[in-house]
């Protein structure tokens, strides 16, 4: 990924704007250098990989989130999904199933979730946005209706270790979960031919269908995919904080959907890379942890998240102007 | 000829939709009220009439966007932005007359309809991803400039109460401003022409710009009239209940859209109308009613609210996709031919 862009690169200012991973990581350099003013502390390894322990259970969520945006379809019941995947978990363990088998049911839910809104996209062809803002209540619905306010808490000391563990003395499970992922998705989307195919897909799905691609089976496995990975990031958080609840995760689908357009990914598809989205990934985190150090309320901190996904979102539209400035004294 | 036909046709399928919805709500009252005659005394019916107003002119707002093809999720944010403005202006000063107040809450909620409308017609985001950005903005907001202070029942004046309480002609003041509403909203759609541009767009942007619509400035007008219903909405939210807080209208969102498409509007664009929507509005106020009285728990809400709108959703989109068939099948024939 790396060497093409540094092959296209020229040194001109259209091509600094179409090297979207450079101005973000460029961005993720400032934030940690203004992180290291607010907390001299962070310079320290120990704190540095602790610190990614609030927004690995977003990151990973990005990952499938980016290839089912670039495929064409969005999903935003997916904090619903980590819910209701983490509550179904602790109501498994509280009726006597053993936490291994518990995770595996968990994990299941997530699968189901995403094969039920995957099945409702493809085969109605209703628009995504609309079936799973359905699903966002649906399912967030689900686990209010298993625990209600409640909570199922003494879930079992090793079940904890998975979210908040650290593998080489330093480094948290999660941070390698995310890592191992990250490498994965980014194998799949820019080296093989599926990956290519969710490119196409994306650009023009009719195009895509009338050349063979199984459009409908594409997208179908991608929203099984990103279900799968909302389960696995609400058993995370589940382990984390210790217990299960159904008010866990709140917000997260905005979270995941700014983080991936931040890194670059087109909204309609068609566009972005893997590498882009988990530097956007890094940048977001530290800018809420940099946020959290200087003790900002939780509603001002969701105030920045809406107010840079609008800002990733013109970004297409304004440099859309600029080539079009460009072009028009050059084309004379 | 065959134009005038399908059209004829199309609107044929919008009124039985509409007549299924009443048979549906007469059907639920009936079960309804057997299973706990409460349902039908006159208290019951005024609290529902009281809340299903305010949800019916917001939904209102709500299927002009949804018509255009897109979606105005920020609503539930902006009535208690609004709602929690008014609040702290009264408190601040408890002589101003409840009408200025009123004026006061549609205005910010116009500017944060007007900014949705913005970012959407010129900025060229999708609707839906703007107002889920914006929602979570208007609703930090409220936290910020209230300062986490709520509006108590103390804060407000016997004036401001009135206004959910009172009557115009014997008709209680919120059901005399949903019906003000609904009647110039159905002349608007309806009757000029920029209504009828609303319709002409969200049924297909492009035909729409080659026939000399400003999609930009349609865009920029549904955004801002939802804004500022859900504004004055708002202002109403407050009177009736006497309090505002940070989470004011959490979920309103879902409400109207919910409302929405049970009243027939359809989520491809194009297709809506205001008497589905009073409807739909009714028939989700029975239900959400109706859940309390047969006793079943507050946390099934969720779930139900999001299993209405995935059927009627799906219900929606087999219908059009019948229709939609029949008029391939009707040029096959008119090509032939």
């Amino acid at each position: 990924m790396q060497d093409d862009s540094v092959n296209i690169t020229r040194f001109s200012i259209s091509a600094i704007l179409k090297s979207w991973e450079f101005t973000i990581f460029s961005l993720l350099v400032v934030v940690f250098i203004i992180n290291l003013f607010l907390s001299p502390d962070l310079f320290r390894i120990e704190n540095l990989f602790d610190a990614t322990l609030t927004f690995t259970e977003k990151s990973i969520v990005t990952l499938p989130m980016t290839l089912l945006i670039i495929s064409g379809v969005i999903d935003i019941s997916i904090a619903s999904i980590s819910a209701m995947s983490g509550v179904i978990l602790g109501v498994c363990f509280k009726a006597g199933i053993a936490i291994g088998y518990a995770i595996l049911i968990g994990l299941m839910v997530g699968i189901l979730a995403g094969l039920i809104n995957g099945l409702i996209i493809t085969k109605l062809q209703i628009p995504s946005i609309v079936v799973t803002l359905a699903m966002m209540l649906f399912y967030r619905g689900i686990g209010y209706i298993l625990l209600g306010d409640t909570a199922v808490r003494n879930l079992p000391e090793r079940f904890g270790l998975l979210g908040g563990a650290y593998s080489v003395t330093f480094i948290p499970i999660q941070f390698i979960i995310f890592i191992v992922l990250a490498i994965i998705f980014g194998l799949v989307l820019h080296r093989t031919t599926f990956g290519r195919l969710i490119y196409v897909v994306g650009n023009n799905a009719n195009a895509a269908r009338y050349s063979g691609v199984p459009v409908d089976r594409i997208r179908l496995i991608l929203c099984v995919v990103t279900g799968f990975i909302s389960g696995l990031s609400g058993i995370l958080l589940t382990s984390r904080i210790g217990s299960a609840r159904p008010d866990i995760a709140l917000g997260n689908e905005m979270a995941v959907i700014t983080i991936v357009l931040l890194g670059g990914v087109y909204i309609f598809g068609g566009k972005g890379t893997i590498l882009g989205v988990v530097i956007a990934a890094l940048m977001l985190g530290y800018v809420h942890y940099g946020l959290s150090i200087l003790n900002i309320q939780e509603q001002v901190i969701r105030i920045v998240t809406g107010g840079l996904l609008i800002i990733a979102l013109l970004i297409p539209t304004i440099s859309a102007k600029f080539k079009v400035r460009e072009k028009s004294p050059g084309g004379a | 000829m065959n134009n005038v036909k399908l059209i004829s046709r199309l609107k044929d399928m919008v009124r039985r939709r509409e007549f299924g919805v009443f048979i549906i709500i007469v059907v639920v009252m009936v079960l309804v009220g057997i299973r706990n005659p409460t349902f039908f005394t006159s208290d019951n019916w005024k609290d529902m009439l009281m809340y299903v107003s305010i949800l019916a002119f917001i939904s209102i707002g709500q299927m002009m966007t949804i018509v255009t093809g897109g979606i105005d999720l920020s609503v539930g944010s902006v009535v208690a932005l609004s709602g929690m403005s008014v609040g702290m202006i009264m408190r601040e000063y408890p002589v101003l007359h409840p009408v200025i107040l009123i004026l006061f809450g549609t205005v910010f909620g116009l500017g944060c309809g007007l900014l949705n409308g913005l970012l959407i017609g010129k900025g060229k985001i999708p609707p839906l991803i703007t107002t889920l950005a914006t929602m979570s903005i208007y609703r930090g907001l409220v936290v910020v400039v209230s300062g986490s202070r709520w509006v108590v029942y103390g804060d407000i004046t016997d004036g401001f109460r009135m206004i959910a309480r009172g009557n115009i002609l014997g008709i209680n003041n919120l059901m005399f401003a949903a019906l003000i509403i609904a009647i110039v909203a159905y002349y608007f759609l309806n009757h000029t022409r920029r209504g009828r541009e609303i319709y002409a767009f969200g049924d297909h942007q492009e035909g729409a710009k080659f026939a000399g619509i400003n999609g930009v400035k349609i865009n920029i007008l549904v955004y801002t009239i939802s804004g500022m219903l859900a504004g004055f909405g708002g202002v109403l939210w407050v009177s009736r209940v006497h309090t505002a807080q940070a989470n004011t209208a959490l979920g309103y969102e879902m409400q109207t859209i919910a409302s929405c498409v049970i009243g027939g509007v359809s989520i491809f664009g194009g297709v809506g109308s205001v008497v589905g929507v009073l409807l739909g509005t009714l028939m989700f106020g029975i239900i959400l009613n109706s859940l309390e009285l047969i006793g079943i728990v507050d946390f099934y809400k969720l779930a139900v609210q999001g299993f209405i709108i995935l059927v009627a959703v799906i219900f929606d989109a087999i219908l059009s996709h019948r229709v939609m068939e029949r008029m391939r099948k009707q040029r096959r024939i008119f090509d032939a031919g």
